[in-house]
């Protein structure tokens, strides 16, 4: 089943952490099997890196803390190989960890290269976007990274039920348009021609992270955006592309935007004021962030919306 | 494993929440008229707070304040009662219900009154997707727009729309009629068996099997009816849809025929 949710503050920054884990913990019914934020803040001139090095199943068996240390201080060598002139790194969980860095490279080489060491996944990468992920409910998430004092203008969210792919932390959402800073998607719904898009796209050169069809709307986006082309009408090509059921939500560092596919079989309601754009799967994820009595509505089938934060 | 959590919420061995059968007994009854603020209620406490007034107190008028949005609200009713939502509900609101006059003040999420026997649903403002699924039997009038979908598998009843409908409206629908005052998205009455859909506005498509009837004076009565029974003013033009019985499966007989053979 699954549930998405997103929101964008249009009179600057707001407890994105502490709102959108409202929104995901009502809809837990949706999905317990693991929670995922992708939230914005204003654009820094460091480059926030959000990276594993190991599953959380992994985290307590037998060597792990000696695999993990080296693969921390093997993450600390690489980026000063590379460039990158770490500022600050530390880890939440002993197994995902959050690095800033003074870098004004290509971040292709950056994520392939921080990959290339066993066991680690960057789970995105950019001056405004962190992504966090892991099993559980949203507030044993939002406990587990103290995302109550992040502050945020935009962010988009998921609560999942596995149905295609394993409970793990790899086929959590949000997932990073690799290698395309600062875009994230979450997504509900099913995509029948998965396989034949991560062939073309992998043919082109991406990498995925997961056997979820979810990643694909990520890197499809990801190479449009590449391409030239703008958030709007790489959607609405999204909309003829990809076969199934779906709805999915895309973050970049000034822009939301929402796409149903002609089948409307995945929910989305949709609220707008003057100050705030909220949308999640139910009506009462919007609730639980307003707290009020609120008009929204049901985005229509084939219905593609974008907002500049 | 059952048991108390540190919040406070009980769950039984299968995790579900509030095993306890017991209503919260916090509505205020006044004669034959009731309120139940569903603020600080759970889907089940409010339900069972309804059922102990409607069937244990005998009040026949119950109005539910602040739903919250919170799901299958008002499911199950299977008394004549009035009931009131001053606000939104959410999904599977007042479904498999028998008898009540319901007025929803809002918007109601996915699948409203699915199943419904008889009696009324009246929402002043828009409706999800599977709107009036299965319906049997009963009036659902939705003020606003309605998702997709609305009528799947509809084996009586009506459902009028004042706003438009999404995609597969009437999807394999069996019986009884919908009024589309606005438009209606691709795939109309796709796959239907029987029933009528009368339509308004633009039609992006027909589905399968839908064909377009003619209107005679037995539909214009009985639209007329069902607008002035709930003040809704003149209907609009409307075009009637129907079944074309030409899909291979279909055996093309009327009840009355089936019986004979039978």
């Amino acid at each position: 089943m699954c549930g998405i949710a997103g929101i964008i503050h249009r009179d600057g920054p707001s407890d994105m952490g502490v709102e959108i884990t409202k929104m995901l913990q009502s809809m837990k019914h949706r999905g317990p099997d693991s929670t995922g934020y992708a939230l914005y803040s204003e654009p820094d001139d460091l480059v926030t890196i959000r990276f594993m090095l190991a599953e959380p199943k992994e985290y307590g068996g037998f060597g792990i803390d000696e695999r993990l240390e080296r693969g921390r201080a093997e993450v600390e060598s690489r980026l000063a190989k590379i460039g990158a002139d770490l500022a600050t790194i530390h880890s939440d969980t002993g197994y995902a960890f959050r690095a800033t860095v003074r870098y004004d490279g290509d971040l292709k080489p950056l994520a392939d290269y921080l990959e290339d060491i066993p066991g680690c996944k960057v789970l995105s990468l950019g001056n405004s976007l962190e992504i966090v992920k892991d099993l559980g409910d949203a507030i044993t998430v939002q406990e587990q990274y103290s995302l109550a004092g992040i502050r945020g203008t935009h962010g988009i969210g998921h609560v999942r039920m596995a149905t295609e792919s394993d409970v793990d932390l790899a086929s959590a959402h949000p997932y990073w348009a690799y290698p395309f800073a600062d875009v994230a998607v979450v997504h509900n719904g099913q995509l029948t021609n998965y396989h034949q898009w991560r062939r073309r796209l992998e043919r082109s050169g991406h990498r995925f992270q997961s056997e979820c069809d979810s990643e694909i709307i990520a890197v499809y986006l990801a190479e449009k955006l590449e391409g030239g082309m703008d958030l709007n009408t790489a959607m609405k090509y999204s909309l003829d592309d990809f076969d199934g059921v779906f709805t999915y939500l895309v973050a970049t560092s000034n822009a939301l935007g929402i796409a149903k596919d002609e089948m409307a079989a995945k929910p989305l309601v949709l609220f707008e004021s003057d100050d705030l754009v909220a949308m999640a799967s139910e009506e009462i994820a919007i609730r639980a962030l307003v707290g009020r009595e609120v008009d929204t509505r049901d985005p229509f089938e084939r219905e593609v919306l974008t907002w500049q934060v | 494993m059952a048991g108390l959590t540190k919040s406070g919420v009980v769950y039984d061995a299968r995790g579900l929440v509030e095993p306890d059968p017991e209503p919260p007994m916090t509505a205020e009854i006044d004669g034959d008229r009731a309120v139940i603020d569903a603020t600080d209620l759970t889907t089940r406490k409010i339900n069972l707070e309804l059922k102990r007034i409607v069937y244990d107190e005998g009040v026949n008028d119950v109005t539910i304040v602040n739903p919250g949005s919170k799901h299958s609200l008002g499911v199950g009713i299977l008394k004549r009662c009035h009931i009131t939502f001053e606000g939104s509900p959410g999904w599977y609101a007042c479904g498999l219900i028998d008898g009540p006059e319901v007025q929803i003040n809002g918007r109601v999420g996915w699948a409203l009154a699915e199943n419904m026997m008889s009696g009324t649903v009246v929402v002043e403002g828009p409706a999800g997707s599977l709107t009036g699924a299965a319906l049997r039997g009963g009036d659902l009038v939705i003020k606003g727009n309605v998702g997709a979908r609305t009528g799947i598998d509809q084996k009586g009843g009506t459902i009028i729309v004042l706003g438009s409908a999404g995609i597969n409206t009437g999807f394999m629908m069996q019986r009884g009629r919908q009024i589309i005052c606005g438009d209606a998205n691709d795939g109309l009455g796709d796959s239907m068996y029987d029933g009528n859909i009368y339509v308004g506005g633009n039609i992006a498509s027909l589905g399968v099997d839908c064909v377009p009837g003619e209107m005679d004076e037995s539909d214009h009565e009985f639209i007329n009816r069902k607008f002035e029974i709930y003040g809704l003013g003149t209907p609009p033009d409307l075009k009637k849809f129907e079944c074309g019985k030409v899909l291979h499966n279909y055996d093309a007989l009327e009840p009355s025929e089936r019986k004979l053979i039978l």
